[in-house]
């Protein structure tokens, strides 16, 4: 019946992370990406997994805690989650500037380990590196396991039954928890603030976690803008699709 | 000479080609390249990998884990039978996956998208391909590897293999496999990709998109503006920031504005073709061939000049 589930406080993180608004322009001053006039966004695929792990706590009890890791103006985010219903934020303290995955990963973990996590959400990849590897990459720092790209859930008390595009098709997962669980689109419009969350929001404070700064083993050279393409050919009028079918093929070899 | 490790990407026992391209990546690292090919049963795809040329030895990776995508079992096959040293693979979404976990098994830093090697210097794109950033390597690092960049390894090499058995357990379970509608190629797996926008005016007329998809082998992408109007169009065909990132030879974008949040998913491929009524469409500034008509005009013609020249 699930009555029970009421008992059931299930440790919940969100992994959030703040990036340059995707609509920014990416300038290069002195060979370094120039983000001082950047607006600052909650990562779109963040988004989902906010919106998931409220879901999960709807259905079957528990705490949210969303956790980032930054500088004091990655507090904006953390407020933004609190005004949509999380029930704790907290951040890392790290300074501006370049944190390679294993720094990054290896000071996270740390973070989910103390605050007591048992299921951990994050977005497929983040909107700044791209990458997505800090789901499976804390993960595997937990000895967890992971299921990536999920694009939509149904939440047990202990596991999870998860769909996740894959090359047949769709994959339906089940996995026990804990677990570390990446989030594509899927699951429904992220959630928006009213104005009673945001009220309450402006007054939460965000939990600063000690963790050691952990170094790594890259560093940045340098920023570059990717090479100007030369200009293409325009023709104006659909009686020129035949001259482009013919560049594609004698000029650009495509076809 | 120190060792690179690759890391085949292989899908039900199956060698991607994409490695041909790892293999080259490696080369230019410098160092002495050792080929890992996991499977159920690795042994045909490892002796086609033993051929690409400058692979120093193969090690077919036997482990029943392989049978289903499940990436903390196939770090830990994997890191088992790996020596120590730079470590290469594919940049699909699950070698990215793998790779994440492989780096922090390895203790080592994780670069995703590798587009350059220069030395100890790797570059590659960050902000959905708006900049690039290069990064120095103070240690073996993991790496995966753009498709579409680096050239292909010959085929003209006869590694030697080893076998090795493992028995990883697996952390989660497939408990089913619910097959796609439709036979038709995803936009991550298309060489050409023919994607439609609002511009479409209704989901129908993707049909006309699916036609000419038919014609050059190629996949039916779309942009967000498309799949949030029509319930007909999936999340899987988008193709952006929020959506797929793809690197295909040719991408036909019709009735598409070219916003940057799309171009984020497709500006590194190799050629754009623009189909768009307006010739000041922000689209016609990243296409090599730019078409003003509307798809109306242009789509029936694009159809039969391809129909005459693929037959
Ligand atoms: C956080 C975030 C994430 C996003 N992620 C994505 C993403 O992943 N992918 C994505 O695509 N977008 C994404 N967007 C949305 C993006 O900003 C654009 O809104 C979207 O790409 C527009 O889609 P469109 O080009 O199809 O539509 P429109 O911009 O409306 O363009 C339609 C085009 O069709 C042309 N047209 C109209 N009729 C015809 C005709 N008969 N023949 C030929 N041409 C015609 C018009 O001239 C116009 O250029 C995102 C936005 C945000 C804020």
């Amino acid at each position: 019946m699930g009555c029970l589930s009421w008992f059931n406080m299930v440790e919940i993180l969100v992994l959030i992370k703040q990036v340059p608004d995707t609509n920014a322009k990416i300038e290069i001053k002195d060979g370094k990406a120039d983000l001082s006039m950047v607006k600052w966004i909650t990562s779109p695929y963040d988004e989902y997994a906010l919106e998931v792990a409220l879901q999960h706590k709807e259905a079957v009890g528990g705490t949210v805690t969303a956790l980032t890791l930054g500088p004091a103006r990655c507090d904006k985010i953390l407020k933004d989650a609190k005004a949509l219903g999380v029930d704790n934020i907290a951040r890392i303290d790290a300074p501006e500037g370049y944190l390679d995955s294993f720094s990054v990963q290896s000071m996270l973990a740390e973070a989910c380990n103390s605050l007591g996590a048992e299921i951990i959400y994050c977005g497929k990849a983040a909107a700044d590196t791209n990458a997505g590897s800090t789901g499976p990459g804390v993960a595997e720092k937990l000895g967890w396991p992971s299921v990536a790209n999920v694009t939509n859930i149904i939440f047990g008390e202990s596991s999870l039954e998860l769909m996740q595009p894959s090359f047949e098709g769709q994959a339906k997962i089940g996995v026990n928890l804990p677990a570390v669980i990446t989030c594509d689109k899927g699951m429904g419009e992220p959630r928006r603030a009213n104005v009673k969350g945001i009220m309450m929001a402006k007054r939460a404070n965000v939990d600063l976690i000690g963790v050691e700064t952990v170094g790594g083993n890259t560093s940045v050279v340098g920023h570059a803008s990717p090479p100007d393409k030369p200009p293409g050919k325009s023709f104006d009028g659909s009686e020129h699709v035949s001259t482009v079918v013919k560049l594609l093929r004698d000029e650009a070899n495509v076809i | 000479m120190s060792e690179i490790i690759i890391l085949a990407e292989v899908i039900n026992n199956t060698l991607k080609e994409s490695t041909a391209e790892v293999v080259t990546a490696a080369l230019s690292l410098g160092g002495n390249p050792i080929l890992i090919v996991p499977g159920t049963s690795p042994d045909s795809a490892a002796s086609m990998a033993a051929t690409y040329e400058g692979v120093g030895s193969v090690i077919a990776l036997q482990d029943d884990c392989f049978s289903n995508f499940d990436s903390a079992a196939w770090c830990e096959a994997i890191a088992s039978v790996a020596p120590p040293g730079h470590l290469l693979t594919s940049s699909s979404s699950m070698g990215k996956e793998l790779a994440a976990r492989l780096a922090v098994s390895r203790n080592s830093t994780i670069i995703q998208d590798v587009i350059k090697i220069e030395g100890s210097n790797i570059t590659h794109p960050i902000y959905s391909g708006k900049a690039h950033e290069t990064v120095s390597l103070n240690g073996p690092s993991v790496m995966t590897i753009r498709s579409n960049v680096f050239k292909p390894s010959g085929n003209g090499g006869s590694a030697s293999i080893s076998n090795v058995n493992t028995s990883s357990n697996l952390r989660t379970s497939l408990k089913e496999m619910v097959a796609k509608a439709s036979e038709r190629l995803d936009v991550s797996e298309a060489d050409i990709i023919i994607s439609g926008g609002r511009g479409m005016g209704s989901p129908n007329n993707f049909e006309k998109l699916y036609s000419i998809a038919d014609k050059l082998g190629a996949a039916v992408g779309a942009s967000r503006a498309a799949v949030d109007t029509w319930e007909e169009i999936p999340h899987s065909m988008q193709v952006g920031q929020t959506g797929k990132t793809v690197n295909p030879s040719l991408y036909i974008a019709v009735g598409i504005s070219g916003a940057i949040q799309h171009l984020a998913g497709m500006r590194t491929s190799k050629y754009i073709v623009a189909i768009n009524k307006d010739g000041t469409a922000p689209i016609f500034r990243h296409a090599d061939y730019g078409i003003i008509a509307t798809w109306e005009e242009a789509l029936p013609i694009l159809e039969q000049e391809l129909g005459t020249l693929l037959g």
